[in-house]
Order: structure tokens, then C-alpha cells, then sequence
């Protein structure tokens, strides 16, 4: 057996932080990928600034609820397991406002509701339930990490896009002059489900160029390791363990389970 | 109709079907003849600017389904329809004259790919088109499409059949400033308020006519939505219920878009539904909502946003009303014969 083919059997990826951390931002985007959170999104994206504010938001959350609840899970009784997060999340919702309100109060105006209803905004929960409450406290908090970058690139995409079609700015910074006629379309709802839709849309079509690339390279490297052990005696026993693993479906970075 | 080719002829739904050889573009072909007289009258009325922005209006739609159709790698090419040709006369002739040429292009832009090329092409748009690039113009540039400065076209000076006066639309003033009934006479013929679609109530009417005689449309949708028109009109009259005084009907009915809305718009196969009491029902909704929004809304004029939102609720009323299944009817009033 070649190095290549050592490896190829025994394909097991080691989790490690900064892998956790992609996932949130690539594979998982919480905005693109998982859909979560659609509503802070869409209300709070009418500018770039807004979007980052609360995308940090967000994210000092749900970094510190997922370390907490990583570190109760083995405490927390099964049962009353939703309540308790909630309590932890919306212990570190109330700090965020307090600063918010202290430091940086026309963001919080902006923001309005939308700050106090993190405490109830999905991704936080989703990631508790499905990632926090099983994994380590480190891999929690990188998966903290990743989530609230995903989300923040997302809103701040977002909120950039709408702000430079709607009102000609970028950060409150003007772009193409005071003659733009701004198109006051894509700073209102509207505008926001429309260019949230393109988002995903473009998402979608990189993540699965992305994927395309990837199975393309470990097809040549398949063949690669093939032509190298044709001569090997072992080669139909290897053969039949290497089939079928390694290679995702196409298309799956868009989330098979969502279509219809 | 040599273009027929069997996978068409194989494309349809459940049964029973009369298959007809009428083509997409005879049909818009006979919208485009009927929208002729109040175009002309809107050129005759605003001049070079109304020409440009139908024109640049028109070419844009057209452009914009070609590109489209090649970025999202449609194998029919489906230009030669005229359905862009309709959707960008439509939409320009519900904007003011003084609207910017860049912002029609954008505005058919979006009726074309957004709103139709998207959801599915021809036979899939969910609203309007044509409405819906004027509801995005509406909303992206309120100031541009409410603006209304006079503009002077190819009338002789001293035509006595136009008013003076270019105003946003005579929606606005006719609670103070009621017209007699030559006024409104003249008005119905020529007038020099509003968009360009509002130009001329006869020759939306004459347009209409000749769309009813080749039966491109059926008169049911427009007269339910004109009858449910007049009847909340005078339900929500400004001095009460059904309080008659205070009511200018015929202002009222001659103005704004509602009869470019009633004829050439709610009349619009994919977005008006399947079964005569549907559409009906889909009319009477029309009326309901225009008369609520010029009567309570923020809007003079609410045929758009009517017609928009109706649209919306046409699946419902499809799923709603179902026509009876085929041959079922004749043993139902048998039963009943029998029954008793």
C-alpha cells in the first residue's frame, strides 16, 4: 500500500477548531446554508453598519451560551434541557444589551427589538441543541465562532448591498455621489426578501462549484492511486472497500433535506 | 403554425382539451393593435418624451427576456412571443411622461426578469409583469413617479378638447373641482393629466372593443371589477354609506388607470384564474381594493397596487372554485331529478 491509498481506506477527518469554525461559515452558514435566523436578518439588514452590529451581537452570544451549555450538558436534565439554555442565552442577551445601551446607544435604537429577541433567534438555540449540548466545550465555542462569522459576513453582505442600491452608501460612506438616485426598493422589505434571495442564490452556486472542484480532485486522485496499485496484489480487496466513500453528492452543500 | 412541433401539441394537461391553433403571438399581437389608439393619443398628448420612454420601454422588455433567456439557458427562445413587447408597452404607459428614461429601463428590467423570467417565463408570473415594474419604480423612486410636470406634445395650441392644466392625476382634485358633463365628455376623449395610459378613456375603450371582437378577452373580469367599482363607491362615499351625494362617479370612473387596469390588465390569462365565477369573484376583489385605496389610502390612485395584490390571491380563488369534472354535472341534476 502506497501513502496515498493508506489514507484513502482510512479517511477519517480529525475535528479540529479551525475546521469547525469553516463549517460555520461555508458548509453551514447559518443565513445561506441553514436558513435560521431569517427574520433579525431581514429587518435589520437596511445597513451595513446595523448588520455588523448585530452580527457581533449575536455572535458574543452565541459563543458564550454554547461554552456554558457545552459545559452543563452532562448536568442539565434531559427534560428541562430547553428552558435552561434559554435562561443561559438570555443571561448573556441581557449583557450584551447593558453594554449596547452603555457604549453604543443609536446602534441599539437601530437595532431595537431585534437585540432583546436574540434570546429567542433559532441559530442560537439550533446550535445549542444540535451542537453544544453534544460536543466539548472547545469544539462549542469554535462552533460558536464559525456560526457568528457566518452570520455577521451574512448580514453585513446583506446589509451592504441593500445599503449601496437603496440609499448609495456603504457604511454610511457614499459611493457613487449625492446625484444617485437612490432606490429606496431595497432598503424596505421588499428589497430585502429579493436581494436575501439572490444571496442564496449565488451561495448556492458557489458552494456546489466548490463541491464540483473538490470531487473532481479526488477523482483524478482515485485514479491516481488506481494506476499506481494495479500491480498489487491486494487491489480487488482495496477496491471494494474504497467504493462508494469519500465522494460527496453534488449539490449536497445546498441541503438536499430543504427541497421539496 | 408550422412552428407546431409535437412535444407542443403533447404539452397539456388532464382532459378534456380542444386544442387550439392560436399562438402566443397572435394573441399579443391583437393586445398591441388594441393598446394602438391610446398610444398614439398619449404621443399626440406629451410629444417626443412619451415616445422615447415607450420606445426605450419596449426594446428594454424585449432585451431583457433575450439576455435573461440565454443566462438561464431556456431552450425556446421565446422574444418572437410579444409577450415583452406587451408587458414594456403596458408599463409604459402606466408611468408619468416626466419619468426618467434610465428609470423605465430599470423598471422593465425588473417586469421581465424578475417578476417573469424567474418564477418560470411566459405562463408563470405570478402578477403582472407590467405592474409589478411599476409597483418596484413606485417604491424605489416615489418622487420620480409622482412628479408630474406639464409637458408639451404635438397639440396645435389653442385645441379647445385638452385642458390646460397637466396635473398628477384628476384623482386628486375632483372632490373639490367636479367636472360637468361636457367636461367629462372631453375628458373621456383627450386629456393632458396623468400617466400616459390615462390620456384617453376612448381609446382604451376603442382598443377594448377590438380585443372583445377577436375575443383575445372575455368581458366578464372588467365588468365585474367596473360593477364592484361603482357599488363601493358609492358604499364608501365620502358622506356615508351609500350616501349618492358626494359621489362623482363618472370622474371617477374615467380617471386614474382604471380602465387601462380593467381592459388590458386584470384581463391577463396567467394571472387572472380559471373559471368565469373565479374571475368574477377576482373582478369584484379589484373593485373592492382600488375603491379602498383612493378612498382611504395614501395613494390618489389604487388601480396598480388593486390588480397587484388580487393577483396574489388568484391561486387561492382557483383552488377554491373548481369547474365540475367533465360529465359529472348532467348525472348530479339527475340524482336530484330522481331524489325528488
Amino acid at each position: 500500500m502506497t501513502v496515498q491509498e493508506a489514507d484513502l481506506v482510512k479517511k477519517k477527518p480529525k475535528r479540529s477548531g479551525m475546521k469547525v469554525i469553516l463549517n460555520g461559515i461555508f458548509r453551514e452558514n447559518p443565513i445561506f446554508v441553514l436558513v435560521l435566523g431569517t427574520c433579525p436578518t431581514l429587518a435589520v439588514t437596511v445597513s451595513a453598519y446595523n448588520g455588523l452590529g448585530m452580527g457581533l451581537a449575536t455572535t458574543f452570544v452565541l459563543v458564550c451560551s454554547n461554552l456554558v451549555i457545552s459545559l452543563l450538558r452532562k448536568i442539565v436534565p434531559e427534560k428541562v434541557r430547553i428552558p435552561i439554555y434559554v435562561t443561559v442565552i438570555a443571561a448573556f442577551v441581557s449583557i450584551v444589551q447593558m453594554i449596547m445601551t452603555a457604549w453604543l446607544p443609536e446602534l441599539n435604537e437601530a437595532l431595537g427589538v431585534y437585540i432583546p429577541l436574540i434570546v429567542v433567534n433559532c441559530i442560537i438555540l439550533a446550535r445549542a441543541e444540535a451542537f453544544a449540548s453534544k460536543n466539548n466545550a472547545w469544539h462549542s465555542t469554535m462552533d460558536g465562532l464559525g456560526m457568528g462569522i457566518g452570520f455577521t459576513l451574512a448580514l453585513v453582505i446583506m446589509g451592504s448591498i441593500r445599503e449601496l442600491i437603496g440609499l448609495g452608501t456603504v457604511f454610511g460612506m457614499s459611493v457613487f455621489g449625492a446625484a444617485y438616485p437612490q432606490a429606496i426598493f431595497f432598503v424596505l422589505p421588499a428589497g430585502g426578501f429579493l436581494t436575501f434571495g439572490f444571496l442564496i442564490g449565488a451561495f448556492n452556486a458557489i458552494m456546489t462549484m466548490n463541491t464540483r472542484r473538490t470531487n473532481r480532485r479526488e477523482r483524478e486522485r482515485r485514479s491516481a492511486a488506481t494506476a499506481a496499485c494495479s500491480a498489487c496484489p491486494a487491489k480487488l480487496i482495496c477496491e471494494s472497500a474504497q467504493n462508494g466513500d469519500g465522494i460527496a453528492p453534488e449539490k449536497e452543500a445546498i441541503g438536499e433535506e430543504r427541497s421539496e | 403554425m408550422s412552428t407546431t412541433t409535437k412535444q407542443d401539441l403533447l404539452s397539456v394537461g388532464s382532459s378534456p382539451h380542444i386544442h387550439s391553433q392560436l399562438k402566443p403571438a397572435q394573441l399579443m399581437g391583437d393586445v398591441i393593435i388594441a393598446l394602438f389608439p391610446v398610444t398614439g393619443a398619449a404621443i399626440y398628448i406629451y410629444g417626443w418624451p412619451a415616445v422615447w420612454l415607450i420606445a426605450v420601454s419596449v426594446i428594454s422588455a424585449v432585451l431583457s427576456e433575450f439576455v435573461s433567456n440565454r443566462l438561464l439557458r431556456r431552450k425556446r427562445e421565446t422574444i418572437g412571443d410579444l409577450s415583452a413587447v406587451v408587458t414594456g408597452l403596458l408599463l409604459a404607459l402606466s408611468v408619468s411622461p416626466t419619468v426618467p428614461i434610465w428609470a423605465i429601463i430599470i423598471g422593465a428590467m425588473f417586469a421581465i426578469v424578475i417578476t417573469k423570467q424567474l418564477f418560470g417565463g411566459m405562463g408563470h408570473n405570478f402578477v403582472n409583469p407590467a405592474l409589478a415594474g411599476r409597483a418596484f419604480m413606485m417604491a424605489s423612486w416615489p418622487a420620480l413617479m409622482t412628479t408630474f410636470r406639464f409637458v408639451s406634445g404635438f397639440v396645435p395650441a389653442g385645441a379647445t378638447a385638452v385642458d390646460a392644466v397637466t396635473s398628477a392625476t384628476r384623482l386628486t382634485q375632483i372632490a373639490q373641482h367636479p367636472h360637468t358633463p361636457l367636461e367629462n365628455w372631453q375628458q373621456f376623449l383627450l386629456t393632458s393629466g396623468g400617466c400616459l395610459g390615462e390620456v384617453s378613456g376612448a381609446a382604451l375603450i376603442l382598443g377594448a372593443i377590438w380585443l372583445l371582437a377577436r375575443r383575445v378577452i372575455k368581458l366578464d373580469t372588467p365588468l365585474a371589477y367596473i360593477l364592484s367599482f361603482v357599488i363601493f363607491t358609492f358604499a364608501f362615499s365620502p358622506t356615508g354609506f351609500f350616501n349618492a351625494q358626494g359621489v362623482h362617479l363618472i370622474d371617477e370612473l374615467i380617471s386614474g388607470g382604471l380602465l387601462l387596469g380593467a381592459f388590458y390588465m386584470v384581463t391577463d390569462y396567467t394571472t387572472s384564474p380559471m373559471t368565469t365565477t373565479g374571475r368574477l369573484i377576482f373582478g369584484a376583489m379589484c373593485g373592492l381594493i382600488t375603491v379602498t385605496i383612493r378612498r382611504f389610502g395614501g395613494y390618489p390612485e389604487g388601480v396598480s397596487y388593486a390588480i397587484l395584490i388580487s393577483n396574489l390571491f388568484v391561486p387561492l380563488i382557483d383552488r377554491t372554485i373548481k369547474p365540475p369534472s367533465f360529465a359529472t354535472l348532467k348525472t348530479r341534476k339527475q340524482k336530484g331529478a330522481e331524489n325528488g
